[in-house]
């Protein structure tokens, strides 16, 4: 009971922060636009993929969805950073709660930021000219929740490394690039070389967008099918949950260890 | 019963021995307080004391539970203000509170009927549902104390209230923090490097270069270091010295034109000497020796004046006001 009542006041806190930083709401939002409308509208138009057998917009839009919640789940985590840098963290160190607790919620509420964003995608599908199914539309939310939870237990244990704002920047740049450029996002990662085979088999990100794109092209792509998806669904999902789990046993005892 | 029993603790940072090996304890009811220079170990201290600092040797028991290995009973047995700010800025006051409250368990109702208890202490209820940001300093740190309060600690740990305080702010913070020990018999433990906040307290441990030089009272200390001071000028010095000399056997000294000597307790005997003395006197001041004084005599050295510049400036109109 009183895990279960520390999750929830570490959670409701990172919310109540997040709608009252007007200035978040605004530019997740407006990133939400930028990614799917401009980026979609504009690469859709360089890639003929007719080869593939689907509209351009279609193959892009889950690879899209997948990258902008996996960066709002990674920066929701730098408040982490911020509250060790503005001294709030002590507040949480000294209180009498466990640890697994702490972790669970602030990734649950890095979790619930993300999914809002992927809501948003959602909602803008139509507009777009995505096709949806409604039988898709659970699946995605569903799939969303757990990917949201896989970035943002990546995001924490990074984030309980460090002490500045400025070098959590950084580091993200570092890290989340290349995770963006390998998801299989903007190009199918089915006949790339050998070495990038290897990262995508790691980045959580490929795995996400595998996923989401397998759920929203299921009933437009037939045979070509096995040179555009990786895995199987339950593999991909598989991954993610034990990504997740040792991605917030990690945090858990990095949060332990610190100071 | 002690509530807090310190025995050898010792933290080692690489090289550096920042507390080596300190022995004391607190009494239920008291306010201690831990005087000496930045980077004496003050805060080392009260970290280690408050488990968020592993402890490289030694033992702390708080409330009768080890720091070592009963953690989350100490931690629900101590309050801790932090030096610097540990308030959720985004958050109201209320909230800030009500977070704490959750996290040490306490129910809907004993929040409900605590949070007033609390925020009135410190003044604050009618600012209840203001966001934090919008606070000054002063009020800042009373929101921590009430929040230091909520879960009923038996300990409150004040690391360093007052630093970067106003005078008068300083001085309203010393009002709150004397009703805590009056009015609900709260021990604090607190660290400063102003001795004139030292005197406050009912002990104070000395401690410098992570070592406890001196513990005791604040009187106890100024006395080891020697008696009041009372000095007088008059017109008819040479009657007045023979006097003194005569009627209470003291030693008379003679500083430029006045006449110095030294008793036990100032305050009680001046009204003697205004009774008892035939002599007219011009001037008279009790000078009664410092903490100041206690820790130069005890290091060979004023505290730290490096960062006077801006303190200074700040401590003095409290010093003065107490030394009158």
């Amino acid at each position: 009971m009183r895990f279960i009542q520390t999750i929830y006041t570490i959670w409701q806190r990172e919310i109540i922060r997040y709608l009252r930083d007007k200035t978040q709401i605004i530019s997740i939002l407006f990133q939400s636009l930028m990614l799917l409308v401009i980026s979609g509208a504009g690469l859709g138009q360089m890639f003929t993929l007719n080869n593939f057998g689907v509209n351009s917009i279609q193959f892009l839009y889950p690879g899209i969805m997948a990258i902008g919640v996996a960066a709002v789940a990674f920066f929701s985590t730098v408040s982490t950073v911020w509250d060790r840098e503005f001294g709030f963290l002590k507040e949480i160190q000294v209180a009498p709660v466990s640890r697994i607790a702490v972790a669970l919620g602030k990734t649950l509420g890095a979790t619930t930021i993300a999914s809002f964003q992927g809501l948003i995608s959602l909602a803008l599908a139509p507009i777009i000219g995505v096709n949806l199914s409604f039988v898709s539309i659970p699946k995605i939310i569903l799939f969303l929740i757990l990917f949201a939870f896989a970035i943002s237990g990546m995001g924490f244990f990074i984030a309980s490394f460090i002490k500045t704002t400025e070098s959590f920047g950084l580091l993200m740049q570092v890290i989340i690039s290349p995770m963006l450029f390998i998801s299989g996002a903007f190009f199918p990662l089915t006949n790339v070389p050998q070495w990038m085979k290897i990262i995508a088999n790691i980045n959580p990100l490929a795995y996400g967008v595998d996923v989401l794109r397998q759920i929203i092209l299921n009933n437009q792509v037939n045979d070509i099918s096995n040179n555009l998806f990786l895995h199987s669904i339950s593999t991909n999902i598989l991954f993610l949950i034990i990504f997740s789990i040792i991605m917030v046993g990690a945090a858990v005892s990095a949060f332990d260890k610190k100071e | 019963m002690d509530i807090i029993l310190v025995k050898n603790l010792t933290k080692q940072f690489n090289k550096l021995t920042a507390v080596d090996h300190i022995n004391f304890e607190v009494k239920k009811g008291e306010i201690f307080g831990f005087l000496g220079p930045n980077g004496a170990g003050k805060s080392t201290t009260i970290n280690m004391c408050s488990t968020i600092l592993p402890v490289t040797d030694g033992e702390v028991f708080i409330n009768g539970f080890s720091i070592l290995s009963q953690r989350d009973e100490v931690r629900k047995s101590i309050g801790i203000v932090f030096q610097d700010s540990s308030l959720d800025e985004w958050l109201t006051a209320e909230e800030n509170l009500r977070f704490h409250a959750k996290l040490y368990g306490l129910t809907n109702n004993e929040f409900k009927k605590r949070k007033q208890e609390v925020l009135e202490l410190v003044n604050l209820w009618n600012r209840r549902k203001d966001v934090v940001k919008n606070f000054s300093g002063g009020m800042k740190r009373r929101l921590e104390i009430a929040r230091g309060l909520i879960h009923y600690p038996a300990v409150l740990f004040l690391d360093e209230p007052t630093l970067g305080l106003d005078p008068q702010t300083r001085a309203n913070l010393w009002n709150y923090i004397l009703r805590l020990k009056y009015e609900k018999e709260m021990t604090i433990f607190m660290s400063t490097h102003y001795m004139d906040e030292a005197e406050h307290c009912d002990r104070i441990a000395i401690i410098d270069h992570g070592k406890i030089v001196a513990l005791d009272t604040p009187r106890e200390l100024k006395k080891q270091v020697g008696e009041d001071i009372i000095s007088m000028t008059s017109k008819q010095k040479t009657e007045l010295k023979k006097e003194l000399e005569e009627r209470y056997k003291k030693e008379v000294k003679e500083k430029d034109d006045s006449l110095q000597i030294e008793v036990e307790d100032g305050e009680k005997f001046l009204p003697r000497l205004f009774n008892e003395l035939t002599t007219k006197i011009d001037s008279i001041e009790l000078r009664k020796p410092t903490l100041d004084d206690v820790f130069l005599s005890l290091t060979g050295r004023a505290i730290r004046e490096e960062e006077i510049s801006t303190k200074k400036r700040m401590h003095q109109p409290i010093q003065i006001r107490q030394r009158r």
